[in-house]
């Protein structure tokens, strides 16, 4: 049952699919790219001397965020259609996580 | 070749369950397992209202009563409850959506097995030194200290059948996501739907603070870890929040597969569609979300500040209006209906005031303030019964009565039903309704006797009068479940005769395959809305043709088997020197049967399209 639940349509022109799937390619290469090039930013950041770690840590985490979205939208396909409801579901995990470490670092705290 | 036409022996009928991907049998395996858990956690209430029935009372020990009251707990939310609400689920949903199975029969069956092994794992513990005794909470400030192995076990079971939980929850998103009938638009599925799937959203989310906090705790009573021990630098707070991260949200994935339980009952038995539909959508979803905001409010005397307990205060109190909602769309279902009082609708009729009770101590336990004086004493204890009971329970006995036919082709006898509803109605509110009082007037919660002459006589009396009608009730109950089975008359599609979705278009119990035709869902109350129109089946999405089907498999009952294995080694590591190297054939078990289940190429078979006539013309199923 799992098997074959994209159905795809064989009507659709082969030669327009091939340049799609090219065009994805150009996308994921470049995105890939620059990653690595994010990671060694990164790596750079921590290791320099003249930044401090109230500058290193959240750089790297902003960096970790502009990753995390690459992630997403260029290699899991969230670009595309279809997938409105992971999205939601992300963002909806995304949210309650944020909420709940939010509270603990203004009013909870342990 | 199908299973349709084959007669089978007492070993075949083992081996099938064992091996079978069938929702319509996990049901089945769920209602059994979850069925025996109950009966066992209610023994455990018997022998603690045993012991408290008269003050100073030593019919047993306070160590024991300490390790009876935990597995009460423990037994009763995660091996019961839980259990028995996938049982519906299982039994119910895929049918309700016009699928023809879930997404992944695999892992349905893998999550049951898991459930399964956790529990029977978690029990073992009375056999093999001693039960944990440190409360279903388990907090760390108590729980590291405790001196036998009951704790691991509590640790170790969880984890195994948490984890068969969280598979459960992720299947049934997927299989509400992707499998339903053409026509199924989400605003047409029935409640009980909606509930479920609102609730998996709820075990995606819920379930992982769990996992982290029992395997934090595991480290620190196995592993040398400290992550919990204020001496070594750790922190016992934290335990108290994963805990409740998932415990406040876990109450909701209990209560909201009742409420989707209690909107079928209620539109059925009043022969009108459920008042308020798209509101009551709208409320599930918003006490889901606001499910997660709240936790602390079982930690206000901790000491979080009056801040924080003031915003977990409000944030807990806006619950109740979606809840209100409900009620209020509960009562204006059955307003201006022609009500039948069947057995489940009683159960139905008698859940709004025992929950409305609930839910107006849930809100004064909310008043922070005022809960400095409810906390830990037995107030709370009648808070969360009269929820727990007559939201929970209460829905599952309805939905027991209710599709039992649809499980297995016959009739609880409705007479029968009816003395059953009686004794554990009127038990239930005997037992939980004086326990406010004993709360108010001081008596603590978790103890194991009381001293005479502080007044607490009378009102633990009457509970444990109480708590031997419902244990009647549940006799009742089961004396009905084998009468029905031995004399059972089979019925057809429809036995209610007032079926509004589409499980009751098909026949009782349905044919494997669910629908010979995939039908076309043409709006809310999809079964209804065909009758209505005078005809007799389902309009069909597709013409009728060959049905393929997955194959059963052992693997899941291997893997679940082998992680019960690994559990035992890594519990006695360090006590046995056997312990590792089993703990690690067990882990060999689980991985080996997970890598044959990668290799294996398993494309499943096909049930070919003149069976399926064959099988429709005899009235399938059976
Ligand atoms: C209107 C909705 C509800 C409100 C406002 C509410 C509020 C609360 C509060 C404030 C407490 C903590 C009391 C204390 O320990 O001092 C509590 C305890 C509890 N509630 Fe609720 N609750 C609600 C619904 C539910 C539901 C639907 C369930 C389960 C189906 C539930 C199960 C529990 C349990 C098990 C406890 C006891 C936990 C423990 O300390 O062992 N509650 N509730
Ligand atoms: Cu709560």
């Amino acid at each position: 049952m799992a098997n074959h639940t994209h159905v795809q349509n064989p009507k659709v022109d082969v030669q327009y699919r091939r340049k799609k799937n090219a065009e994805e390619m150009k996308h994921q290469i470049i995105s890939f790219t620059l990653m690595i090039f994010l990671t060694l930013i990164a790596f750079f950041a921590v290791g320099y001397e003249g930044f401090s770690a109230w500058f290193a840590v959240p750089f790297i985490l902003l960096l970790a965020v502009v990753q995390v979205i690459f992630q997403l939208y260029y290699f899991m396909h969230m670009s595309h259609k279809g997938h409105e409801l992971p999205a939601l579901f992300l963002y909806g995990g995304v949210v309650v996580a944020f909420v709940t470490v939010w509270a603990f670092l203004t009013i909870v705290w342990i | 070749m199908s299973t349709l036409a084959r007669k089978k022996g007492v070993g075949a009928v083992i081996w099938d369950y064992l091996t079978t991907v069938d929702h319509k049998k996990i049901a089945i395996l769920y209602l059994i397992a979850g069925g025996i858990f109950f009966l066992l956690g209610g023994l455990e209430a018997m022998i603690i209202r045993i012991q408290l029935a008269v003050p100073n009372n030593d019919f047993i020990s306070a160590g024991f009563y300490n390790e009876v009251l935990t597995m009460h707990g423990t037994t009763m939310i995660f091996l019961a409850a839980m259990p028995l609400v996938f049982a519906m689920m299982n039994a119910v949903v895929p049918i309700q959506i016009g699928a023809r199975d879930v997404a992944f029969p695999f892992l349905n069956s893998l999550g049951f097995w898991l459930f399964f092994f956790g529990g029977v794992f978690l029990n073992l513990s009375w056999f093999l030194g001693g039960a944990p005794d440190a409360g279903w909470t388990s907090y760390a400030s108590l729980s590291l200290a405790s001196p036998t192995h009951g704790i691991d076990f509590y640790v170790l079971g969880l984890q195994i059948s948490g984890l068969g939980t969280l598979i459960g929850g992720i299947n049934f998103l997927v299989t509400i996501i992707n499998m339903r009938a053409p026509g199924m638009t989400y605003m047409r599925m029935p409640m009980f739907t909606w509930a479920t799937f609102v609730t998996s959203a709820l075990i995606l989310f819920a379930f992982p603070p769990l996992t982290v906090g029992l395997i934090f705790m595991m480290m620190d009573r196995l592993f040398g870890g400290n992550f919990f021990d204020p001496a070594l630098g750790g922190n016992t707070i934290i335990w108290e929040h994963l805990f409740w991260i998932f415990g406040h949200p876990e109450v909701y994935i209990l209560v909201l597969p009742a409420f989707g339980i209690f909107s079928e009952i209620f539109a059925t038995f009043s022969r009108k569609r459920l008042f308020g539909y798209s509101s009551m959508v709208f409320a599930t979803v918003l006490i889901g979300f606001l499910g997660f905001m709240v936790w602390a409010h079982h930690m206000f005397t901790v000491g979080l500040g009056p801040i924080a307990n003031a915003i977990f205060a409000v944030a807990t109190m806006a619950i109740a209006v979606p809840t209100g909602i409900k009620i209020f769309n509960w009562l204006f279902t059955m307003w201006g209906g022609s009500i039948r009082f069947t057995t489940p609708m009683m159960y139905a009729v008698a859940f709004i005031p025992s929950f409305v009770i609930g839910g107006v101590t849930g809100v004064m336990n909310a008043t922070a303030a005022a809960d400095y004086q409810y906390h830990d004493s037995y107030f709370v204890v009648a808070h969360f019964h009269y929820v727990i009971v007559g939201g929970v329970v209460f829905a599952l006995l309805a939905g027991a009565h209710y599709w039992w036919p649809k499980m297995f082709g016959k009739m609880l006898d409705e007479k029968l039903g009816k003395v059953t509803f009686w004794l554990f109605f009127i038990g239930f509110h005997l037992t939980f309704f004086i326990q406010h009082f004993l709360g108010l007037m001081g008596m603590p919660r978790r103890v194991f006797t009381f001293l005479p002459g502080q007044g607490f006589e009378t009102g633990n009396m009457i509970s444990t009068v109480g708590a031997f009608f419902m244990a009647a009730g549940t006799i009742v109950l089961l004396a009905n479940v084998v009468i029905t089975t031995v004399k059972g008359k089979r019925v057809g599609n429809d036995p209610w005769e007032d079926g509004r979705t589409l499980e009751w278009a098909v026949s009782s119990p349905a044919p494997e395959y669910n629908f010979a035709q995939t039908p076309l869902v043409r709006g809310l109350d999809a079964y209804w809305i065909e009758k209505m129109e005078g005809k007799k089946g389902l309009t069909p999405a597709e013409p009728l043709g060959d049905i393929h089907m997955p194959n059963p498999s052992i693997l899941p009952f291997v893997i679940s088997l082998g992680l019960f294995v690994a559990a035992f080694g890594f519990l006695f590591h360090q006590d046995h020197a056997w312990g590792t190297p089993v703990g690690i054939v067990g882990l060999l078990i689980t991985l080996g049967a997970m890598f044959f289940r990668s290799i294996i190429d398993d494309h499943g078979f096909h049930i070919h399209k003149e069976e399926v006539m064959e099988a429709e013309k005899k009235g399938a199923g059976a």
